[in-house]
């Protein structure tokens, strides 16, 4: 069978029977201007030539000690999780369209929403969304709805960057307005005296990243009672393994969070370019009719048996058209798929020696680089996983060095925050050894100083032919 | 189901019903709940709220359907069925003592652009199939 379903004798025949000369007729519509033109992409190459280059590509990646994290995860992945997930039951697990037919697809996002419940104390959880920055734009714009009068959403500047741009662009066109809030230069948390300004009603949500992107713990429960008595929704946005760690959005201040969103990669969705990745949502019973995507639930048939079915529909784009809740219909069957079985195996006791894990390599490995002569730690609010330094050498330059040394050393701030020039977050899970940590501390060290001597790091000056 | 005819109708399947005091209840018709089919929800308006006729001003739910609600008159929201809102499936079981809201209406003429009963059955019996 041809991977290229149409030959040239199809698309002429189809042509002629429409009256159009050739394909690119059919788009005149749209003006010249729009059209992409030549992608410069280089000639097809064969199977083989492919799968050469590809391993090529690859080997590049295999040498790193890997200790940036800032959004995206390294966890021990048992290899079971795949093993099931790579399954041709679950391997096609898009969002069945004849839902009630597959009945094992329904009941893995019933058991993927129950745990999620559980781990964010919500009352009800969706069967995904595409990714965590997508995630809290739908959380923006469902707490808008909800809230009927105002469009104005309080983001500190400590939810990632990445996810504040996404936000923004989602949201922009329905005229809601994102309004940045300061964070402690000491601290690295949201500031709690600075939040009087933002008092009134004219907010209908403030989002709280816990822990936010640089680690650092808010405070949680303050940040949800002052919202709360302003009468603005709490978007909680949460990594899923520190919950095994931290009170769950749920039980924040007095009434809890009303939206949680999260990114779900750190359970276990492998760093691959950046994707696939998974959103997950949840929300109070109140907020129901409001949250966007798919929701499995658990009921019986005609003849009292037990099925599975997906409930709380009518308002979802393929019946509501233009007036749907939310054009996020989909989710990410496969990588949910994956998550509730790595949630199964890591139970949650699992969950939370991972969580302790990260926390106390992280510890550790900030106390090794504070005795780096040159080194200074950044922000003083307890962390969880990832925590920031700085030095007097450019991030860039420091971070090129240790890779070098085969070392991805962390997230350059600067970029995203350009009062945090030089800084640079850093992560280590549970993956990473006692020797890895100290590997890390002695060429950080071996940099620091050698850069402080003069010019003979200049020799760590990448060339054309440079692989880093 | 006979049509009352102490009450008007819009196209798009509110009944309104003037009341002693002046205030007109909304509520869906019987044909349109059957449509519609088991309701499952009912989003009120909020009092208070003005209201241009013919706006858009709520949703009703059921479990195939979300539907919108819109105003027959224009006015301002003067009380919510919170009875309803609490147990939807009265719009399914009487459709015509299950009002919705209730409207202080602002202009007494749009009253008589709604249709009548009789006019109401012609629409009903035209979609019915």
């Amino acid at each position: 069978m041809p991977f290229i379903p149409h030959t040239d004798d199809d698309i002429r025949e189809m042509l002629g029977r429409i009256g159009a000369n050739t394909v690119d007729q059919l788009f005149d519509e749209i003006p010249a201007a729009l059209h992409c033109g030549n992608l410069g992409l280089p000639p097809a190459l064969t199977e083989m030539e492919t799968t050469r280059l590809m391993e090529t590509r690859a080997r590049q990646d295999e040498p790193y000690l890997n200790f940036i994290g800032a959004g995206a995860y390294e966890h021990h992945i048992p290899a079971a999780v795949w093993q099931i997930a790579g399954r041709g039951e679950f391997y096609t697990a898009y969002t069945p369209y004849q839902a009630e037919a597959s009945q094992g697809t329904l009941q893995t996002l019933y058991e993927f929403q129950t745990m999620i419940a559980a781990l964010t104390a919500m009352d009800v959880s969706n069967a995904s969304l595409y990714d965590g920055a997508s995630a809290l734009a739908e959380a923006v714009l469902m707490a808008v709805r909800a809230h009927k009068q105002a469009r104005r959403v309080l983001l500190p500047a400590t939810v990632h960057p990445f996810w504040r741009q996404t936000v923004q662009n989602i949201v922009k066109h329905q005229h809601i307005e994102l309004v940045t809030l300061p964070y402690d230069p000491s601290g690295g948390h949201t500031s709690l005296e600075e939040l009087a300004a933002y008092a009134g009603d004219s907010f209908a949500a403030l989002v709280i990243p816990q822990p936010n992107f640089f680690g650092r713990l808010e405070a949680v429960d303050e940040l949800t009672d002052w919202a709360h008595r302003q009468g603005m929704a709490v978007i909680a946005a949460v990594n899923p393994v520190a919950l095994g760690l931290l009170k769950p959005p749920g039980e924040w201040g007095e009434q809890g969070a009303d939206i949680t969103v999260g990114e779900g990669q750190p359970l276990g969705a492998p760093l691959a370019s950046g994707g696939p990745y998974f959103g997950f949502m949840g929300c109070k019973q109140a907020l129901v009719r409001q949250m966007p995507g798919r929701l499995a639930g658990r009921t019986v048939d005609a003849e009292g048996r037990e099925g599975f079915t997906l409930t709380l529909q009518a308002r979802e784009q393929h019946i509501r058209r233009g007036k749907a809740t939310s054009n996020i219909c989909t989710n990410q069957g496969l990588m949910v798929t994956a998550a509730t079985i790595h949630m199964a195996l890591l139970g949650p006791n699992g969950i939370a020696r991972t969580a302790a894990a990260c926390h106390d390599n992280t510890r550790r490995l900030m106390a090794k680089l504070a005795t780096v002569p040159g080194i200074r730690p950044v922000f003083t609010q307890p962390f969880f996983h990832e925590a920031v330094f700085a030095s007097d050498i450019p991030a860039a330059d420091l971070l090129r060095a240790l890779a070098a040394q085969g070392i991805l050393g962390g997230f350059s701030l600067g970029d995203a925050y350009p009062e945090l020039e030089n800084a640079i977050l850093v992560c280590a899970t549970e993956t990473k050894t006692e020797a890895d940590l100290d590997q890390y501390a002695e060429q950080l060290e071996r940099i620091v100083s050698r850069r402080s001597q003069g010019p003979a790091c200049t020799r760590l000056k990448p060339t054309a032919d440079s692989k880093w | 189901m006979t049509i009352p005819t102490d009450r008007r109708y819009s196209k798009t399947h509110e009944w309104a019903k003037l009341e002693a005091d002046g205030n007109i209840a909304v509520g869906l018709t019987h044909h349109a709940q059957d449509m519609l089919g088991d309701m499952v929800f009912v989003e009120p308006p909020a009092t208070g709220r003005q209201l241009a006729a013919g706006e858009e001003c709520g949703v009703v739910e059921s479990v195939k359907s979300a539907s919108d609600l819109y105003a027959p008159v224009s006015g301002a929201v003067v009380a919510v069925n919170d009875e309803v809102e609490n147990t939807p499936e009265q719009i399914n079981q009487n459709p015509y003592s299950a009002w919705i809201f209730k409207i202080k209406p602002d202009n007494p003429t749009e009253w008589d652009n709604l249709l009548d009963a009789g006019a109401y059955q012609t629409l009903a019996d035209s979609e019915a199939h």
